[in-house]
């Protein structure tokens, strides 16, 4: 039954100089599923979502999406793919402007002859445009991409990966060093574009995980510490101890 | 593309000016010697304007693309040495009818792979191609890799002093270390006349403005932007779905290109090819002229090339010791003053400056309606 799970991760392992930042991580995404993944400092979080978009390369384990090896897979094959990877700093091409922003992210003419003879068409536009207003930016455009405020650059990452319209979306920590009016509207964005698409989240705010999560796993120091419904995790003895008996 | 995104009026401009200088100002200015000068500094600008997309808009530094120019040299070199050395002109040599380095070195036919540059159709393939080859190997070699930075510099730099060496080391087949000389004719017309060179600057003059028209083409399509991105985010590019070695291969190689086409333009106008032209030396000092002329900028490129050599060619009649020292100093200078380079200075300084006058003369018109003449 390997057709239940969009991804499969089982035995993940990877190994810096012998500390063993993943330690043999196995857990199963549903299509439609919002899994988020809590743990504490060092946990292993990041590097996970590293692993699954070929990132950092594992030491042993598989992961499989919709069949497909990712482990074998180069960065920009595993895009193509179907995986968007939203990272915990905002990441945007501080030197072009929003639209140019958005314009590279759209699946399109990524090879390299793809990309001198691209044609930025109505459609593409029309694209871009729609977009823009999902993470209201309309009115930024033509502003660079340097010259947006910190929230304001998260959105734009997350429509950078929105036109790329990923099957499975991994975000980290995306509402992480936000103003509170900022953070409201992103959960908001966030509540609408997790539709339709299976998503992993590393969060560490717990009033935004109950909203928004299935399903929660929870890692500590590279192994998983509980899996389950937020009320579950929240309940079991060993969460509790990692997060309160230190 | 619609031909506004290819370019907008400002550049239009940027090109027209460039145009007149080249094609009008300097053949009305100059005399055969000095216009063949020019022709020659012309040479590097098709070097600068590739570093310019390489190195300026994509970051990747190249300390080695006289390995390019020197190709394209050679290709150039080896045909017109070839249309040198006819029997008769080399009756004197104990095996006529080869090139006379060759003769000297005991050699007694010619090697098979000098054979093709009879032709001249497979030459001038050759002097793109073979730059782009050798930058393609250099380049996948690296890219895949992930090899970048300074460490792709260097390794750019010792490729230049192994091509060096071995030049020098394979005196039969190259000339060694006083490179390809006495050329003559391309197609039995004399390159050597004050005629020749002033068709051979226009035809220079001419394909610069080829490659800068292709080099703009790349800058404004879509490429170029992710260029840019490649230069500030590699790895956020990856994860947009673009395989980076591909577009970094691609971008070495057409500067390798444009590089080739320099250096075949260079053999012709100069009349000969030596190692010293393909060296760490040489190859820096391209870097220099783009950097001068403003690492963004393809127009700033040329501008660089010209103005550069301009000053190597006075300050060294006048100072050859000193010379060195000053071109390490004008490069700190640039990097330390402005590290945008002349077009930097152009349009952070001098721009504003014209828009502000510009906007006041109108101001002025519109204050006074009358004074315009009606139409």
């Amino acid at each position: 039954m390997p057709e239940r799970f969009i991804l499969s991760v089982e035995d993940l392992t990877v190994s810096f100089d012998g500390f063993k930042a993943v330690d043999h991580l196995s857990f199963y995404v549903e299509p439609n599923e919002c899994r988020v993944i809590i743990g504490p400092n060092g946990a292993g979080k990041t590097t996970v979502l590293d692993l699954i978009c070929g990132r950092t390369k594992a030491t042993g384990g598989t992961v499989k999406f919709k069949g497909m090896n990712l482990l074998d897979m180069r960065e920009d094959q595993i895009v193509h793919a179907g995986v968007g990877r939203k990272f915990q700093t905002p990441s945007v091409y501080e030197d072009l402007s929003v639209f140019e922003n958005l314009e590279l992210s759209y699946p399109k003419g990524h090879g390299v002859f793809g990309a001198i003879f691209f044609n930025q068409d109505q459609v593409v536009q029309d694209r871009i445009q729609e977009i823009a207003e999902t993470i209201f930016l309309a009115d930024q455009l033509d502003e660079k991409a340097a010259y947006l405020s910190h929230g304001q650059k998260q959105w734009l990452e997350i429509g950078m990966l929105l036109i790329q319209d990923p099957e499975l979306l991994m975000l980290d920590e995306p509402v992480a060093g936000m103003s509170v009016a900022e953070r409201k509207k992103t959960a908001e964005l966030l509540n609408r574009i997790i539709q339709d698409r299976s998503v992993i989240v590393i969060e560490h705010d717990m009033g935004f995980v109950a909203d928004i999560a299935t399903r929660v796993t929870v890692l500590h120091r590279g192994e998983m510490l509980s899996e389950g419904s937020m009320d579950h995790v929240q309940n079991d003895p060993k969460v509790v101890e990692v997060y309160l008996g230190h | 593309m619609t031909l506004t995104n290819y370019m907008n009026r400002k550049e239009l401009l940027g090109f027209l000016i460039l145009a007149a200088v080249i094609f009008i100002v300097l053949p009305l200015a100059l005399d055969t010697f000095r216009l063949n000068l020019f022709g020659k500094y012309l040479t590097y600008a098709f070097v600068a304007i590739g570093l310019a997309l390489c190195w300026g808009a994509g970051g990747i530094l190249s300390l080695g693309q006289g390995i390019f120019f020197g190709l394209g040299g050679y290709c150039m070199a080896m045909f017109l040495k070839l249309e040198a050395s006819t029997p008769e002109n080399t009756a004197i040599q104990s095996t006529p009818g080869i090139p006379d380095f060759m003769d000297w070195n005991q050699l007694t036919a010619l090697p098979i792979w000098w054979q093709p540059f009879h032709s001249l159709a497979f030459t001038m393939l050759a002097v793109v191609m073979v730059p782009v080859v050798f930058a393609f190997i250099i380049g996948f070699a690296m890219f895949t890799r992930r090899v970048g930075g300074v460490y792709f510099a260097i390794i750019t730099q010792a490729f230049a002093a192994i091509l060096t060496i071995l030049i020098i080391g394979q005196q039969g087949y190259t000339g060694g270390v006083n490179g390809i000389t006495d050329l003559r004719t391309l197609l039995g017309w004399d390159i050597r006349t004050d005629e020749a060179k002033n068709i051979l600057y226009f035809v220079n003059g001419a394909l610069l403005f080829v490659v800068l028209l292709i080099a703009q083409f790349v800058r404004k399509s879509k490429l170029g932007r992710l260029l840019i991105a490649m230069r500030d985010q590699e790895d956020r590019v990856r994860f947009s779905g673009y395989n980076v070695a591909n577009f970094k291969i691609f971008i070495f190689c057409l500067g390798a290109a444009f590089a080739g086409v320099g250096g075949a333009m260079f053999t012709l106008q100069v009349g000969f090819m030596s190692p010293t032209l393909v060296g760490i030396v040489p190859s820096i000092e391209m870097v220099i002229f783009c950097a001068v002329g403003g690492r963004l900028s393809i127009l700033g490129a040329v501008y660089g090339a010209l103005l550069v050599n301009l000053a190597k060619t006075t300050f060294s009649e006048g100072f050859p010791e000193l010379w060195l020292l000053g071109l390490g100093g004008l490069f700190i200078a640039v990097v330390m003053a402005f590290p945008n380079g002349l077009a930097g200075l152009w349009s952070e300084k001098v721009e504003p400056l014209l828009n502000r006058l510009i906007s006041k003369t109108q101001s002025a018109e519109a204050a006074n309606p009358n004074k315009a003449p009606a139409e």
